[in-house]
């Protein structure tokens, strides 16, 4: 492991949001894995296209169509750089994470026939595990889950077991939302493919802190959300191989997906445009560009060490606390520490934390079949991020053994 | 007492005091003192839809008036609970239906007003508010 040569004071003067207070304390935000905060670079990059050069793009002669197009695919091509796409066409802009896991859903409609299965990770976020659901009702395939162990990691054994030529779909994510799980993606792709199955990884809390190499990894379908990696809202990008996107059919219809329309046929646009029908977020596409490029420039190794030095310093702190339990405790994880306090419900800590000015998410973080497992109504869960500091963790340690004080 | 007699009383009771550590471990004691459902009524039927944490809610007429228990897996939803019921328990269906409700403003828990909070108070007031409508309708 490398050191972390993170400069987190000069880190933390580009997040304005990090100056405010809440409840008349500064705050301090461990909710990173909902939605990372915002640098002035990215925050720049918005203002300055609503700013100049605003427009509906690939249609207009215009200089601002022009400008605003050129902005946008140059951000595709960014975005392919970062994750090693293959080609600019196989990366598609879509409003998020669980937007790219529909269309992929949507598209596999046709190809399923009844009978055939479906693996998913038994620790998957609902918008992994709704959409599988769905086709399974829509086609008569069968889901069949994936089982994990107490630390929160795959039994890989029975993954193994579990495979067949009647498998056609693997789902799983990258890393786990509700317990910070890595989880071995190349072994289940590799896995997956000797029987024919193809692979969607959900790699929304994985890009915040891991460079992909999508062809490396050899992955079928991945797909991120930007929001979670200093970009904003409502855009995401799905990477499906060429020859997956040729054969799904359009998820949407309307202007930009097609090539010809007429009353009694239309053809459908090449790919990407295929599955970007409609005026796209254009600005949202330009900001994510513009926030790959924030966190290149930091560098993902420094990133991942920094954060991990982190999660080393809470856990332990955390662990000191009484009646304390970490939920999620694999070998491999990422700075994410969800936890309970013994005798007490997670959403009475997250008020009283929150009236201190800490940030945390309380609940089942969307995978309640994870909080099923453990018994639990739900969990408060930290999520760190570069931009955090060692005294935001003592005041987190601080605010939950005062918590604990008024709430046993 | 009548509601608004009892909601000036509770919020006598808060104004003493001057934090908010203080009166969110006055609203922890005065759960304590929740009077407590019944084990038989805890069903999936009287959960209060719209919360993080689990409240049950049972109603009963005694005579003209409506009389409340209630419970919670969270503590300080069950302080909560625990202050809409000492200030609708044991009233008349109409005037429940008729009282207004900003003396929880006026004790200082006016964040958990919102109706997008997680904790759900104004489902719970949604839900006394609606018990009442139904024992009315019944007395009618």
């Amino acid at each position: 492991m490398i050191d972390s040569k993170i400069d987190i004071l000069k880190i933390r003067k580009d997040f304005p949001i990090l100056n405010r207070e809440v409840n008349g304390k500064p705050l301090v935000y461990f909710d990173n894995a909902a939605t990372s905060q915002t640098p002035q670079q990215v925050i720049d990059v918005i203002v300055d296209y609503y700013e100049n050069y605003n427009a509906n793009i690939h249609r207009g002669v215009h200089s601002l169509s022009q400008e605003a197009t050129d902005a946008y695919e140059n951000a595709r091509e960014k975005i392919r750089n970062h994750f090693n796409i293959a080609h600019a066409h196989e990366v598609i802009f879509t409003s998020g994470t669980t937007h790219g896991i529909n269309l992929v859903a949507n598209g596999f409609t046709g190809l399923l026939k009844k009978g055939d299965e479906i693996l998913v990770s038994a620790m998957e976020h609902h918008s992994n595990i709704v959409p599988w659901q769905m086709l399974c009702e829509r086609t008569g395939a069968v889901l069949r889950i994936i089982p994990m162990n107490r630390e929160g990691e795959l039994i890989m054994e029975v993954f193994h077991d579990m495979l067949s030529e009647k498998v056609k779909l693997v789902f799983c994510n990258h890393i786990s939302n509700a317990l910070g799980t890595i989880n071995p993606i190349k072994e289940i792709i590799d896995a997956a493919h000797k029987v024919g199955a193809a692979v969607l990884v959900d790699g929304a809390q994985a890009a915040p802190h891991i460079k992909a190499d999508l062809q490396d990894l050899d992955v079928d379908f991945y797909t991120v959300s930007a929001h979670k990696m200093c970009g904003p809202t409502g855009i995401g990008m799905l990477y499906g191989k060429s020859e997956w996107l040729k054969t799904l059919p359009p998820y949407q219809g309307g202007g930009e997906m097609i090539a010809e329309v007429t009353f009694e046929k239309t053809t459908y646009a090449d790919l990407p445009h295929k599955f970007e029908a409609g005026t796209p977020n254009v600005c949202g596409g330009i900001a994510f560009g513009a926030a790959l490029d924030y966190m290149n420039a930091i560098g993902f190794e420094q990133i991942a060490a920094y954060e991990n030095e982190l999660l080393q310093y809470a856990t332990s702190e955390l662990m000191k606390i009484e009646g304390l339990v970490i939920y999620g405790t694999a070998k491999e994880k990422t700075s994410v520490i969800s936890f309970n306090i013994k005798g007490i419900h997670p959403y009475d800590i997250g008020t009283i934390l929150d009236k201190l000015g800490i940030a945390v998410r309380t609940g089942h973080h969307c995978a309640q079949p994870i909080m099923d497992f453990y018994q639990i109504p739900g969990t408060v869960r930290a999520s760190l991020s570069f931009y955090n500091t060692h005294e935001e963790i003592d005041k987190l340690v601080a605010a939950v053994e005062k918590a604990r004080n008024m709430l046993l | 007492m009548n509601i608004a007699e009892i909601q000036e009383e509770i919020v006598d009771e808060f104004s003493m005091f001057d934090d908010w550590m203080q009166r969110y471990e006055y609203m922890i004691e005065l759960g304590k003192s929740l009077p407590l459902i019944q084990e038989q009524y805890k069903t999936e039927n009287n959960i209060i839809k719209g919360c993080q944490s689990k409240v049950w809610v049972h109603a009963e007429l005694e005579d003209d008036k409506l009389v409340f228990t209630a419970d919670s897996d969270a503590i300080i939803t069950k302080g909560i609970i625990a202050i809409l019921i000492r200030a609708f328990s044991h009233q008349r269906p109409q005037d429940i239906i008729d009282a207004d409700t900003e003396f929880i403003d006026e004790i200082g828990l006016k964040e958990h007003l919102s109706p997008t909070r997680a904790n759900g108070l104004v489902s719970m007031i949604k839900q006394l508010k609606l018990y009442a409508i139904a024992y009315q309708t019944q007395l009618n």
